[in-house]
């Protein structure tokens, strides 16, 4: 009680404070602190975070804040403007960008790997066809001894124990990527459940969040999900060695995620999937992520920082990616992306 | 009169400050009383407004249909409020058992009896400081089962995710074979489930049904239980036929209050439960509930979603309100000193 009372004037004193500093950003008078204030997609957050963590520490009048609330939120957050920037693993939709009076530039920013993980003892490599995979998520392949697993695996014994199907209960961009992967591959997925961010699966228990898949998967002997190659690495979870589209069976790697990338063009506006990539030696489920950013800004200084930012995040700041998962942009790519930003007004 | 001009006179009549002080204090409880219908109803009107299209589109098909599918866009909840109810029982009744059995362990001086003999073998039952441990370990312990209220139900999810369900699995999956015929049964255990859900819920609605129990349990006037004693009864005579039925309506409250609260419990739910999409009479089979479906939809929902989800919130609204004017109902007619006490 005692703490609870003296910390009330404490409370009360921060936020005078808080408020104070951020009313001198959104003034944005030479010299004040000037503030960011950005929201979306929560599987590159951990990157975002560092990326603007030492751009402000390397300039001391900017502070960034990124909430890693969720695409479908940092869309929303962009079209009610509550936000300088936003993020999103599922870009923009064209209806979505039309709702902005001025428009709106997606900017891929980093790429990722989406990796199915197992739990099965004894079973340290998996090689997992492109029908078998789809067919797991269908529910028709039921038991890891299925024939369909057993002829990619030679060698391999596989238990006769039932796959235990783990998906995502949230509605996610990696849920929206692996389905748009895997419709690629099955016409039967693509009829139903079809792509979605939370399509009706046929088959699994659902966990929350890539953090949840990566839990259950970690307690559950026999299970396969799909989760984000980070979280799949720094759990030291094992990962499936998957087929691609020209018959070679291809772990995820930072190399066969950039061959994977380099298959789909990038357009004029920059949003391109990379759903089913053809090349040899490219990793079949990888995506872009992409910051959501006004064509135009009424504060020329924000305006600036922010181009300043996306430079740094485009150049220096792609050597973090790796150590922490993701996939650097190919440099042509970085490239296309630090012009775009220059033409942001 | 005389005396009420007499300045050594204690009473008189309010300053006008202090007319002013009490007015505006009657005043302000009245603005936040209000303030606080008004909220509730505000909120009930926000949901039902945004959640309209959806009403008007899927009306009351959304209430026995199957099928959540974003992309067809048919959308239900019948899984959802049966794993809703489903979970919220099997919680209740296995938080009632061990509930109103610690509230009786804890009021009816089993504890005390025991501290006080091992006491008396040291010769220090009427020692000044000794001797308050019956009563005190009672209080102690109560307030660590209330404890239980304060921890934060993620922590209760992970708990469940990486103690309870490993734990248990074996034995579910040894039911399962030997089992399996009967429904409760009917699947195997492969992860998040029911089961491991239930369990941890009725671990959490466990100090809302102690407690007041407890209060309940404490506030049967001694004289019942003596009279019971004075005809004979043993104590579990007397605890069964006497004390638990004058106790039963509050204890009852209780029960329903913690119902309500395991209706709406949301995040241990979304982790434990497995969020499948079936009805199922099985324990070990996963399920889903409405504060779950809520909790996972919400973030990335478009805006022909959210309508859907305020529908479904709407829905859970009205079958939590259900509950608890129920629940207050049955609370305001037990009196808290039982009939026949005084």
């Amino acid at each position: 009680m005692k703490i609870m009372r003296r910390s009330w004037p404490l409370l009360i004193g921060a936020i005078i404070i808080f408020s104070s500093s951020s009313c001198g950003g959104d003034g944005g008078g030479p010299g004040g602190v000037l503030k960011l204030q950005g929201a979306g997609a929560s599987f590159p957050a951990p990157l975002y975070l560092k990326w603007f963590k030492s751009y402000s520490g390397a300039h001391n009048n900017v502070e960034i804040d990124y909430q890693s609330v969720g695409s479908g939120s940092g869309v929303k957050s962009v079209i009610d403007k509550t936000v300088d920037f936003g993020a999103s693993d599922a870009a923009m939709t064209p209806e979505e960008v039309a709702k902005v009076d001025g428009g709106i530039r997606c900017l891929p920013m980093t790429a990722g790997s989406i990796v199915l993980s197992y739990n099965l003892e004894g079973v340290a490599e998996l090689r997992l066809s492109r029908k078998a995979y789809a067919d797991i998520f269908l529910g028709k392949v039921k038991k890891w001894n299925d024939p369909l697993i057993a002829a990619a695996n030679p060698g391999v014994t596989l238990p006769d124990v039932p796959i235990n199907v783990v998906v995502r209960a949230d509605s996610s961009g990696t849920t929206f990527v692996f389905s748009k992967h895997l419709s690629a591959v099955s016409p039967e997925f693509a009829s139903s459940p079809g792509t979605n961010k939370m399509p009706n699966w046929p088959v699994g228990t659902r966990s929350k969040g890539n953090e949840g898949v990566t839990a259950s998967l970690k307690t559950t002997p026999g299970s396969v999900g799909y989760i984000e190659f980070g979280y799949a690495k720094s759990q030291k979870l094992p990962m499936a060695t998957l087929e691609n589209k020209a018959g070679k069976y291809v772990t995820a790697t930072t190399a066969s995620g950039q061959a994977g990338l380099a298959s789909a063009q990038l357009p004029e506006d920059l949003i391109a999937w990379a759903s089913d990539p053809e090349s040899a030696d490219a990793y079949p489920i990888v995506t872009y992520t992409w910051l959501l950013c006004y064509k135009q800004y009424q504060d020329k200084r924000k305006l600036e920082v922010l181009q300043d930012l996306l430079k740094y995040c485009l150049t220096v700041g792609q050597s973090d990616c790796e150590p922490l998962g993701y996939i650097p942009l190919p440099t042509n790519v970085a490239e296309q992306v630090v012009a775009a930003a220059r033409d942001l007004k | 009169m005389p005396e009420t001009m007499d300045a050594n006179q204690v009473s008189r009549p309010p300053t006008t400050y202090q007319v002013f002080v009490d007015r505006f204090f009657r005043g302000l409880c009245y603005l936040f009383a209000w303030l606080s219908v008004l909220l509730v109803v505000f909120i009930v009107v926000r949901i039902a407004t945004v959640a309209w299209p959806a009403i008007r589109q899927h009306g009351l098909g959304f209430l026995t249909g199957t099928t959540w599918d974003p992309n067809t866009g048919q959308y239900a909840i019948l899984p959802e409020a049966w794993g809703t109810l489903y979970s919220s029982i099997l919680a209740l009744i296995g938080g009632s058992a061990f509930g109103v059995s610690a509230a009786l362990f804890l009021s009816e001086g089993f504890l005390g009896d025991l501290i006080f003999r091992i006491l008396k073998i040291f010769g220090t039952q009427f020692h000044p400081f000794w001797g308050k441990w019956p009563e005190r370990l009672e209080d102690y312990l109560k307030n660590l089962i209330e404890l239980l209220a304060a921890i934060p139900s993620v922590v209760y999810g992970l708990w469940g995710l990486f103690v309870v369900i490993p734990l248990i699995r074996p034995v579910c999956n040894w039911l399962h074979l030997n089992l399996g015929v009967i429904p409760l049964f009917g699947t195997s255990l492969s992860g998040p489930g029911m089961l491991p859900a239930a369990m941890v819920l009725s671990i959490m609605i466990l100090p809302t049904i102690t407690a007041i129990s407890r209060d309940i349990l404490v506030a049967v006037p001694s004289k019942l239980r003596m009279a019971s004693y004075g005809l004979g009864a043993t104590r579990w005579e007397t605890i069964l036929g006497v004390v638990l039925p004058t106790a039963s309506r509050g204890i009852f409250g209780a029960i329903l209050l913690a119902f309500g609260r395991a209706l709406g419990e949301t995040m241990a739910l979304a982790m434990l439960i497995g969020n499948a999409n079936v009805i199922s009479t099985s324990l070990l089979s996963p399920a889903n509930t409405l504060a779950a479906l809520l909790a996972n939809n919400f973030p990335e929902a478009g805006p022909k979603e959210v309508s859907v989800l305020m529908y479904a919130a709407l829905v859970l609204l009205g079958i939590t309100l259900l509950v608890n004017m129920i629940a207050s109902a049955i609370l305001l007619r037990a009196s808290p000193v039982p009939e026949g006490g005084g």
